[in-house]
């Protein structure tokens, strides 16, 4: 393996600077006593203060971590289930549409996805009364169903790269479909789940754009907040908040990516059984 | 009753509720909103609650009648404001989309020649941004690139401006917007492709004579193109559709479709004229979506 060149280096060194520059910027001046950011006016922990002290905030947050973890767990069951329909269960009618289904909402603009629900939630309501008002429920549904493509991409390319012989064997044995899914499968994707799990719910406390089309009077998301308070200007808080928001992503994620890519690295009691599928 | 593998009953139901409930799911929320799209961009305006008309209506004296309108349509290629609007986000997608590979290119090369360990760290760094807040981020470019923002301050320190430049609320903070919120998605597949370059191909070509550049453009060039469309189209789809960069650091006259879509529909309350602008955004993505798509299906075995 040959080391990249000088002029190789430098670009990634620039790239880096460029992604990582204007976060510790903001974590800077989150520390900053002064308002204005052209000034600076010490160490202070002030704005957190202030941030701890806003209800609105912390209401926003409070709704926004309620649907992420909801709409993750819908997003992971429904995700898993189309993962399964797509790998395990040979032809059906409507295969060709329930994937192009599937895979579509990983593409689709989020004007478009955000506009279409509003008016499905509105012509619902005009139809059947549901959902009488909207807020944390259509919010729910929303993010879960852009989600659910995410976490079947996952849990699919994980099937799709898993010895099969383990669960045709528990068939020819005589095990019913459900039970083999219960017992082998649903172990073995397990992680893959997780990583999805985590993903919708990243995902979801992200969202803008479906959010502000779908919720309705009260029901304000921590991205809605942030969006009406910067689209104004800079706000010393939201220097606190990206800082608390940040770190704490980036916390999880770096020891979440480390320990999965170490237990990528190939392990030789792995390598072996792996071999005679290669040949089929 | 054996054991032997004779659908049951409860084995049926199980495979119906597997396909079925996701099924179900994406029909009702995801297939069952864009048709109804369509049909709200062919209906009038109204000021009621919803704001459109039906398309088919009932009276005693005429009976059912289809009541769709073209008017929608017909509107968007007479205002010249939307077709500016689709023109714009093509070419700022576009651009964005190259300057992101001119970046990411090296990136990605530079990293798949790291040794390890180093080149799980590389990746890991490149992907972090992609899941803290988009939304903060963009923020953390407000700051940097406001009048008073980092940049101004270091560039008039450095005595090279002399009065702040206006670089917030203009297309160039659109540019380093997008470049910035998407430079993952163009790092990552590069990488994945030229990871697999075999190093002895380059010791051939530079045995046979062959000079850096000609290494470059006949061999590494040509192996990473799966890799720079895939990079490619995952930054220009979402580009094009987006709302929060141009709403956030481009300026009034920013003019970019998911922006005009998002006014439309939140200012102006036209939610026919939303919808068939909504119609025409996908029409204009269909054809870079199934180019993606049927890459994907490529690459699976």
């Amino acid at each position: 393996m040959r080391r990249p060149s000088g002029f190789l280096c430098t670009v990634l060194a620039f790239g880096l600077a460029f992604l990582y520059v204007p976060i510790f910027v903001v974590i800077t001046y989150s520390f900053n006593d002064a308002r204005l950011i052209n000034v600076w006016g010490g160490l202070s922990l002030r704005w957190y203060r202030e941030l701890l002290r806003s209800p609105e905030i912390i209401d926003a947050a409070l709704l926004s971590l309620e649907v992420g973890v909801v709409s993750a767990t819908l997003a992971t069951l429904l995700g898993t289930l189309a993962g399964l329909a797509l790998n395990r269960m040979g032809r059906f009618r409507g295969r060709t549409l329930f994937s192009g289904m599937v895979a579509a909402p990983l593409v689709m603009p989020e004007v478009i996805t955000g506009l279409s629900l509003l008016l499905l939630f509105v012509g619902l309501k005009e139809l059947t009364g549901w959902p009488h008002s909207r807020g944390f429920t259509t919010i729910t549904i929303a993010h879960a169903t852009f989600s659910t493509a995410y976490v079947a991409v996952i849990v699919q390319s994980r099937l799709g790269a898993m010895d099969q012989s383990l669960e045709e064997a528990a068939m020819d044995l005589g095990g019913r479909p459900f039970a083999v899914v219960r017992d082998i499968t649903l172990p073995l994707i397990a992680p893959a789940m997780a990583a999805g799990w985590l993903l919708a719910f990243t995902l979801s406390l992200d969202e803008f754009v479906i959010t502000s089309f779908v919720t309705g009077a009260g029901a304000t998301t921590l991205p809605l907040e942030i969006f009406s308070r910067v689209r104004l200007g800079i706000t010393p808080e939201i220097n606190a908040l990206a800082t608390l928001i940040i770190g704490g992503v980036a916390i999880g994620v770096a020891a979440a990516g480390w320990s999965m890519l170490r237990s990528r690295q190939p392990r030789p009691e792995q390598a072996g059984p792996r071999e005679p599928q290669a040949l089929r | 009753m054996t054991r032997a593998a004779s659908p049951g009953t409860g084995d049926r139901l199980w495979r119906g509720a597997v396909i079925g409930i996701p099924y179900f799911w994406l029909a009702l929320f995801f297939l069952a909103p864009f048709a109804l799209v369509l049909k709200i961009s062919f209906a009038d305006p109204i000021l009621a609650q919803p704001p459109y008309s039906d398309l088919i209506t009932w009276s005693e004296a005429t009976g059912y009648r289809l009541q769709a309108t073209l008017d929608n349509y017909r509107f968007l290629v007479e205002d010249n404001l939307y077709l500016v609007s689709y023109w714009r986000s093509i070419k700022i997608a576009l651009v964005a989309t190259i300057l992101c590979l001119l970046l990411g290119f090296p990136m990605a090369y530079a990293i798949a020649r790291t040794p390890q360990p180093w080149r799980n760290l590389l990746l890991l760094l490149v992907m972090l941004p992609f899941w803290t807040s988009s939304l903060l981020q963009l923020y953390a470019w407000m700051v940097m690139l406001s009048q008073q923002g980092v940049i101004n301050q270091v560039l008039m320190n450095l005595g090279l401006i002399s009065t702040p430049l206006k670089i917030l609320y203009t297309n160039v903070a659109v540019y380093i917007g997008i470049v910035y919120t998407f430079l993952p998605f163009m790092v990552l597949p590069l990488y994945t492709t030229l990871e697999r370059l075999d190093p002895d191909l380059y010791e051939a070509a530079e045995d046979l004579g062959a000079s850096p550049t000609q290494v470059f453009r006949d061999i590494t060039l040509p192996m990473a193109m799966p890799g720079i469309v895939a990079g490619g189209l995952l930054v220009f789809i979402p580009a094009l559709g987006s709302y929060i960069i141009p709403a956030m650091l481009g300026g009034l006259d920013t003019l970019m479709i998911g922006r005009t879509l998002y006014d439309e529909f939140f200012l102006n309350r036209d939610w026919p004229l939303a919808s068939a602008v909504a119609v025409i955004l996908l029409l204009v993505l269909i054809v870079p979506i199934m180019l993606f798509q049927s890459l994907q299906q490529e690459r699976k075995p």
